[in-house]
């Protein structure tokens, strides 16, 4: 096998290295989505559109002469009001009704956003300066770009932050109770509907914190959400709601299992292997399950 | 029953003098059967089985594909007409066209409902929205792969054969096409109307209502829904076939494993019309298409936006569709009889 990988092992180090903050990343999205899916019941279909409409507010700002690293700030607290009122408008609608209604409807919105935001920000691929430079290990054989680092390190500042903010705040409680039953939190006084759409905002800004790194580290293009929304998904099935731990972990294994397999198959398979690593695990979960007569639900 | 027998006729004749009526029209109507078939086969999985599947668009592009290479591959060498993009070194003669076409499309049927029969264990084990998700991520990686595949164009996708020259113009070509398409049509709708009325339609609404329940009583669900996807995929396989040589370009992403637009159209003109019935895929596709087509000419570029508001307003407001909007307006043309004294009991209980 004359794979380029195999033959200077110093490029698996920076796949890896490359793969863990990238994991990171996405960790992070598909926090949200456990979020949601935990809280609501719902799957986001357009997650992935959140996370580039967040990263186009930190691509603006580096437009109009603003470091896009400011993004971070800013990006959350304007893709919490549009959380907020997508809540308002669509997703009050969906959340007590079957799953696959709520894949549809936003399936539905997912391709709403996109086409407006080709319409705002034309269809070009995009990509916010931050000139934080590069840092050199190993003797200059292993690059890795000063944002992606600080993208990981925001990552998991966030992480921690909402994690702090879940467990000691009068709304995070009022949050995890909703997750485990909603009657009995609505019976003890909670306004289970302000909950939801807080929930809903909540995940929109960590979109936006995620999508404000992706600007400044990968590059944005209008219609390249979905893959976002199938590696947190793919994040969550493997992790199980609400194992924080577990959703880093294997956020940081799928990191990985992308680079090496941009080196292995090509960069121009490398959304097909995502997806049919999607597809592999859950048949994998199938089958596994079919031998205690169970099946995913 | 002679009502039903004169409506049949009725509609029959209109669709075969449809080419003469609206002649301007012919390749748009093609189209629309085309849709047709995409959501009575969609309907089998989403409406009747409960499976609510967006990887039969999968079956459309490898039907595509299929059809196109075979029709090239018989008599000229693939990689070569491939490689040399639009401009076309290689003239399929009248007899090797017509030959290579219904191949081609014995192929585009017959290789998808394989692939259906050997992917469908592993993958219709899964239920709910892990099967959606699934059959999504399939979808996709299927256009991508395809995207990469040499010999067949790779991203820039590759030409289907076009119309022999010397046996006539454009408007036989669209004829010709427009009378394929209504046959598949034809033949998608009554043989589904055939299944549903048989021991097959009974399992797959038993699947639907209730899988666990179906299997305690002895079915064996998983043949019955691997047939179910087996008929879809080998249908919706020769559509994409048709319509593969019907644009006369294949591209992975756009045309053939299009996910963003014939994939999610399947599935929102079956809900359109109404899931689980056998009429309302048909009266959906219509609806759409006309919506569509209105849409597309007079307001170009806002329609995805017009496709995604759409989605989200038929979903959430609408989803019965409109066969179910019609079965609660007039119950007694569905044979449904409703005892007033018992609805009215059950009014007061609530």
């Amino acid at each position: 096998m004359d794979f380029l990988i195999f033959q200077i092992p110093i490029l698996m180090v920076q796949a890896s290295i490359d793969g863990i903050l990238l994991g990171i990343l996405f960790a992070l999205i598909a926090y949200g989505m456990a979020l949601q899916w935990g809280v609501m019941n719902i799957i986001n279909i357009a997650q992935g559109e959140l996370v580039i409409l967040g990263g186009y507010i930190a691509y603006f700002m580096y437009v109009i002469g603003i470091h896009p690293a400011f993004g971070i700030i800013v990006s959350p607290i304007i893709m919490y009001f549009v959380g907020w009122s997508l809540y308002k408008l669509v997703i009050n609608r969906v959340v007590d009704r079957d799953l696959f209604i709520s894949i549809l409807a936003t399936f539905g919105i997912s391709i709403l956003t996109q086409q407006l935001m080709n319409f705002a920000f034309g269809s070009d691929v995009v990509i916010a300066q931050s000139n934080f430079g590069t840092t050199m290990l190993f003797n200059y054989m292993v690059t890795i770009p000063n944002s992606k680092l600080f993208a990981a390190v925001v990552s998991i500042i966030f992480a921690i932050l909402l994690v702090l903010y879940m467990r000691r705040s009068k709304l995070g409680r009022a949050i995890r109770a909703t997750a485990q039953n909603p009657r009995a939190a609505k019976i003890l006084g909670v306004d289970t509907e302000k909950v939801y759409a807080a929930t809903f905002g909540i995940n929109a800004a960590l979109c936006g914190v995620a999508g404000s790194l992706i600007a400044i580290t990968f590059t944005l293009h209008p219609y390249v959400g979905l893959p976002y929304t199938v590696r947190s998904f793919m994040i969550v099935i493997i992790a199980g709601l609400g194992n924080l731990p577990g959703v880093a972990l294997s956020g940081m294994g799928l990191g990985v299992f992308e680079e090496f397999s941009d080196y292995i198959f090509g960069t121009e398979f490398r959304i097909a292997a995502v997806f049919l690593l999607l597809v592999f695990i859950l048949v994998y979960r199938r089958f596994k399950l079919s031998r205690k007569r169970e099946y995913l639900k | 029953m002679n009502q039903k027998a004169i409506l049949y006729l009725a509609l029959l004749a209109f669709g075969i003098a449809v080419p003469f009526m609206f002649p301007a029209y012919k390749l748009q109507i093609s189209i629309m059967w085309i849709l047709v078939v995409l959501s009575l086969t969609w309907d089998v999985q989403g409406g009747q089985m409960g499976y609510n599947t967006f990887g039969n668009i999968m079956f459309f592009g490898l039907g595509m594909y299929i059809c196109s290479s075979f029709q090239i591959g018989i008599f000229f060498p693939l990689a070569e007409w491939t490689a040399s993009g639009g401009e076309k070194t290689f003239i399929h003669t009248p007899t090797q066209f017509f030959q290579g076409f219904f191949i081609g499309i014995i192929f585009a049927g017959i290789i998808p409902a394989l692939v259906a029969a050997i992917i469908g264990y592993g993958i219709l084990g899964l239920r709910g929205h892990y099967f959606a998700i699934c059959t999504l991520g399939l979808a996709i990686a299927a256009g991508e792969l395809a995207g990469g595949i040499e010999l067949v164009g790779a991203g820039q996708g590759m030409t289907s054969p076009p119309w022999p020259k010397n046996i006539g113009d454009t408007e036989l070509r669209s004829e010709f096409f427009y009378y394929i398409c209504f046959v598949l049509m034809i033949s998608t709708f009554l043989f589904l109307r055939w299944a549903y009325t048989t021991r097959f339609g009974l399992v797959l609404n038993a699947i639907r209502d209730n899988e666990d329940k179906a299997e305690a009583m002895g079915i064996n669900t998983m043949r019955y829904k691997i047939s179910g996807w087996v008929v879809s995929a080998f249908f919706v396989g020769i559509a994409g076939g048709l319509m593969g040589n019907m644009i006369g370009y294949i591209e992975p992403v756009e045309t053939a494993f299009a996910g963003r637009t014939f994939g999610v159209f399947m599935v929102v003109m079956a809900i359109l019309g109404g899931k689980g019935t056998l009429w309302g895929p048909v009266i959906g596709a219509i609806a759409f298409h006309i919506f569509k087509e209105g849409f597309w000419t007079f307001f170009l570029g806002w329609q995805y936006v017009a496709l995604g508001a759409l989605i989200v307003i038929v979903v959430i407001f609408f989803p019965e569709g409109i066969m179910g909007w019609l079965r609660e307006k007039y119950p007694d043309r569905f044979g449904e009889v409703i005892d007033e004294e018992d609805r009215k009991a059950q009014v007061e209980l609530k």
